[in-house]
């Protein structure tokens, strides 16, 4: 991958967000600020990890960029236009299981592209594709309840990549599998990324991960969140989860930014014993 | 369910072989067990009835007796009833209910799917609705009979009126209670609001429609014969009303029997059709209803 200093040089940011603020109205009727006056770049073709505490306000941030929720101050855009609705360049994967339980395999690939118009063969041809690039050929005509979770989430993969979307938001997307799986689909999904040039948001809340698979890595304050450091990875690529953390690099930088999220974990450990003393 | 057969069958052949034979014979025991049981319950049920009867324990004229509500229905399988054959009052019955019954669930689907997903309708027609519903809608009945006279036009208006409620408030909660992530996840693969209803929202509300469509159905039995029990010219409810009248009560017991098996009948075309249609369901949810 082409360095970040060289993306920022050249022209728009796949993703800007100036200034963005975001308030709830909680059931109670008080307001409840998520995001305050975020200010964070991303540019083509790159991969940013975004952690942080626990429900600091990550997947808020996602949110904001796909356009399912507005911005209450500030602005987001995306390649140099305004988020005013849900950006078609934009996919998305979930972290809970999202694909569809009524539809097969093959059908849950096929929705995306069937949803923006494409004729049904050619949608089917393109989802078969991807789904052999995720391994899961042989399963076309399964229903997600007979899958395991680790291939439940690569149909998600399939389901989202399938529209070749140039910005790609991931919102703990390997939190529910377990770890040997995780690694697995860690992998994979840089693969599946390396040949795309798009830009990936992907928010977690596990610094290995985030170490392993991003460009930079964002991290965020305790809730409402902020941008608190930004980190560049300079590990070269293509990499492997389980190979590249052995790397003396790795270590060095993850005892940096753990040095920078620890005291926001903490921040928010404190903050949660007091409201439950 | 193919996951399990596969491999389960590969390794260690002979002893596993033997194994689940046992396995299967017992499975087969019990259900004969349970069978013979039921079959048990049923013979001691109806011989303690036949019995109390003949030797005078309870009154025949009140509470009939077994043989004679099956000679009863014999009479009516082979002479026909007073106002026509058997199948005739049977098939009017089920006409009039399964009219019924359509027109609630297509009613009560359409509103419920529509006011589950259009905010303002919801709070416009929400009082209305709660208003109608706490009537007691059985009530209704001999009004329709006055608007809509002896013929099955009442009958039809009495069951719409018990089907739609439940079916409306069913199709209403399953649209709002549609997985958030869900339709998230359709909006940014592309899918805009008609499509999010057709594709997401209606496949996710079929499971809760399906609850309703069991008790529904009752429902729209109860209404036909309601309605034919108030004033009818055709009928099981009619038959019903007219054994009542001649003091026949082995005629009320027996129109109840051919009511019951009817019912269970319908209940088991419903129950293999949700089968058909929920394969995308995992098998222990869709067998425990």
């Amino acid at each position: 991958m082409v360095h970040v200093s060289l993306h920022k040089a050249g022209a728009v940011p796949a993703i800007e967000l100036t200034g963005a603020t975001k308030r709830f109205r909680t059931p109670s009727g008080t307001l409840h600020t998520a995001v305050r006056d975020l200010d964070l770049t991303v540019a083509p073709g790159e991969f940013v990890a975004v952690v942080g505490p626990t429900g600091c306000g990550k997947s808020t941030t996602l949110t904001l960029v796909s356009g399912l929720e507005e911005p209450t101050e500030g602005e987001v855009k995306v390649y140099g236009g305004s988020v005013d609705g849900i950006n078609p360049n934009v996919g998305f994967v979930f972290q809970q299981d999202a694909v569809f339980p009524w539809r097969t395999v093959l059908s849950n690939v096929t929705a995306g592209p069937r949803f923006r118009g494409v004729p049904a063969d050619e949608a089917r041809e393109k989802a078969r594709d991807w789904l052999a690039r995720v391994g899961l050929a042989a399963f076309e005509d399964r229903y997600p309840h007979q899958l395991s979770g680790g291939m439940r989430k690569r149909v998600a993969l399939a389901q989202t990549f399938v529209n070749d979307p140039k910005i790609l938001l991931m919102d703990e997307p390997f939190s529910a599998l377990d770890v040997q799986t995780r690694a697995l689909m860690s992998d994979q999904l840089l693969e599946l990324w390396a040949g795309t040039g798009s830009s990936v948001v992907f928010v977690t809340h596990d610094l290995d991960e985030a170490i392993a698979l991003a460009d930079r890595v964002v991290v965020m304050t305790a809730g409402p969140a902020t941008v608190k450091e930004v980190f560049t990875v300079d590990l070269p690529r293509p990499r492997t989860v389980e190979a590249v953390r052995l790397e003396p690099r790795f270590v060095e930088l993850y005892r940096e930014i753990w040095a920078s999220l620890g005291e926001e974990v903490r921040i928010t450990r404190e903050r949660g014993a007091g409201r439950a003393a | 369910m193919p996951l399990e057969t596969a491999p389960a069958a590969a390794p260690a052949a002979a002893p596993a072989a033997t194994r689940s034979e046992v396995r299967e014979r017992a499975a087969r025991n019990r259900r004969n067990g349970v069978f013979a049981a039921r079959a048990g319950v049923l013979v001691a049920f109806l011989g303690l009835w036949e019995i109390c009867a003949r030797t005078g324990v309870i009154d025949p004229f009140n509470f009939s007796q077994p043989s004679r509500i099956w000679a009863q229905i014999w009479q009516w399988i082979t002479h026909g009833t007073a106002q026509g054959s058997l199948g005739e009052q049977i098939g009017y019955t089920l006409y009039e209910a399964l009219s019924g019954w359509v027109v609630g669930v297509v009613a009560g689907v359409l509103l419920g799917i529509a006011l589950g997903r259009i905010r303002f309708l919801a709070d416009v027609f929400g009082p209305y609705i709660k208003v109608l519903n706490a009537i007691p809608r059985i009530v209704l009945a001999p009004i329709f009979l006055i608007w809509f006279g002896l013929g099955p036009a009442s009958k039809v208006a009495s069951a719409v009126v018990l089907v739609f409620f439940p079916v409306f408030f069913n199709a209403f909660q399953g649209a709002r209670e549609v997985d958030r992530n869900l339709v998230a996840n359709a909006r940014i693969l592309g899918a805009d609001n008609r499509k999010v209803t057709l594709q997401v929202v209606i496949p996710a509300a079929t499971t809760w429609i399906f609850t309703s469509l069991h008790v529904s159905f009752g429902f729209a039995l109860i209404g036909a014969i309601v309605g034919e029990y108030i004033g009818a010219t055709k009928g099981l409810g009619l038959m019903v009303a007219a054994a009542q009248g001649t003091f026949n009560a082995a005629g009320v017991y027996a129109a109840m029997t051919i009511l019951a098996v009817v019912a269970l009948l319908t209940e088991g075309l419903l129950t293999f059709a949700e089968k058909r249609l929920f394969r995308w369901k995992p098998a222990d949810s869709g067998d425990g209803r």
